[in-house]
């Protein structure tokens, strides 16, 4: 889906505030946050593509206005009420107030993942040009670059396609590539003497 | 009455409200174990951070053959040090040089290296660093301190599938007559990400 964690070369956001050094979990409730994405990931046998799609369809004022804990806690929440472990009611009733979730998903189950993808379909230094594409579910492929054109520097095996294991039981495995933008090549006022590299699953290339 | 008895906690925010909404319905339902958030919390705020990648740095840097066999498989050769798991099962080391600076972001959440750095800090899971790396890198890592030479290619990795990324940093000058320990002290969790020099 094209939602707000899609982040990669969006304006208008300020000064990046950084420290050195900070504790793991400052205020402790992220801890238990943590531990409670866990419990539900363990209990509902969620991928990592459902655990990520969870938080991606939050609602984008509030992903921009919350911290990483708190859209553990809102993905955790939502799964926990989609997979019938709690409801909504009952959230709402403990917490003594409102308590959102994410929006629900627009794609529909896979049933069908189809066969794995075994040999790589390219190489090192061959060009590869990003499917243009706007899937409604959960996916890897970074806004940045669809349609755009790159190298294949790298070839790092076959891994579970995010697209497929987010929506349902069905897996597929493909092939995996880091693949090298020229940062010209990606924005107007491009960066000269930048690379961007983007790892990528097979399906989402085409031959450039 | 004690001292104790006095004491009043801060009252708890909304989040906080929430955390313990979905703790308290979801161990009545008997799915977070006996001391599972306790050991959460230990695992996280003890078995690993940026100590570990250190130890990976400072042993490249001491020894060329390491270094060979981290640059050709890095999770093999992290593993040499005893490093491994969740989050860094598929390890690609970048070299910096004094011609190509490396730095790594993940646009999409906040996947980053747990078993060699520990857990991303708050800056590199928030937006303006996710949004801006990978389109203004020039900048943004002048204004994180770490301004380059013009002449200098950067890098930008994007861990958006299942790689995770440890970026080498080159050693300072004048540390020849270092011990590998006294090296690994030099090595800041930054500079393993690629927002600072050393």
């Amino acid at each position: 889906m094209d939602g707000i964690h899609d982040l990669g070369g969006m304006q208008g956001f300020g000064a990046v505030d950084h420290s050195p050094a900070e504790p793991a979990f400052p205020g402790g409730w992220e801890a238990v946050a943590r531990a409670l994405m866990e419990a539900v990931a363990g209990a509902v046998e969620a991928s990592g593509g459902e655990f990520r799609h969870a938080i991606e369809r939050m609602d984008p004022g509030h992903y921009l206005t919350s911290s990483y804990y708190e859209h553990w806690l809102t993905g955790a929440a939502t799964l926990a009420v989609e997979h019938g472990l709690v409801t909504h009611a009952e959230l709402e009733a403990r917490a003594g107030g409102r308590f959102p979730l994410s929006g629900p998903v627009l794609a529909p189950c896979v049933a069908d993942a189809g066969p794995d993808v075994g040999e790589p379909r390219f190489g090192t230094g061959d060009r590869v040009r990003v499917r243009d594409w706007h899937p409604p579910g959960h996916t890897r492929c970074p806004g940045y670059v669809r349609g755009k054109t790159g190298t294949v520097v790298r070839l790092d095996g076959s891994y579970s396609v995010p697209d497929i294991e987010a929506h349902g039981t069905a897996r597929r495995s493909e092939p995996t590539y880091s693949v090298r933008f020229d940062a010209a090549g990606l924005w107007q006022d491009g960066q000269h003497g930048v690379s961007v590299h983007v790892d990528l699953w097979d399906s989402y290339l085409e031959p450039a | 009455m004690s001292e104790k008895g006095h004491h009043h906690p801060a009252p708890l925010s909304p989040v906080e409200h929430r955390v313990a909404a979905l703790e308290a319905l979801l161990t009545e339902r008997g799915l977070v174990p006996e001391g599972f958030i306790e050991e959460i919390t230990r695992r996280y705020e003890s078995e690993i951070g940026p100590l570990n990648g250190a130890k990976v740095v400072a042993r490249a840097w001491a020894d060329p053959g390491y270094k060979e066999r981290l640059l050709a498989d890095g999770t093999a050769a992290i593993a040499e040090l005893g490093f491994g798991g969740p989050e860094g099962d598929h390890m690609v080391v970048v070299a910096n040089t004094p011609a190509v600076h490396n730095v790594v972001v993940c646009t999409l959440c906040s996947c980053y290296p747990w078993p060699v750095l520990g857990l991303p800090p708050s800056w590199y899971k928030d937006p303006p660093y996710r949004a801006r790396m990978v389109r203004e890198p020039w900048a943004l890592l002048a204004e994180m301190g770490c301004p380059l030479p013009g002449d200098v290619e950067i890098r930008v990795w994007d861990s958006s599938a299942e790689v995770r990324y440890l970026v080498l940093p080159q050693r300072p000058p004048g540390t020849e007559g270092m011990t590998e320990a006294e090296l690994a002290g030099l090595v800041t969790r930054d500079s393993m990400i690629g927002v600072a020099r050393l």
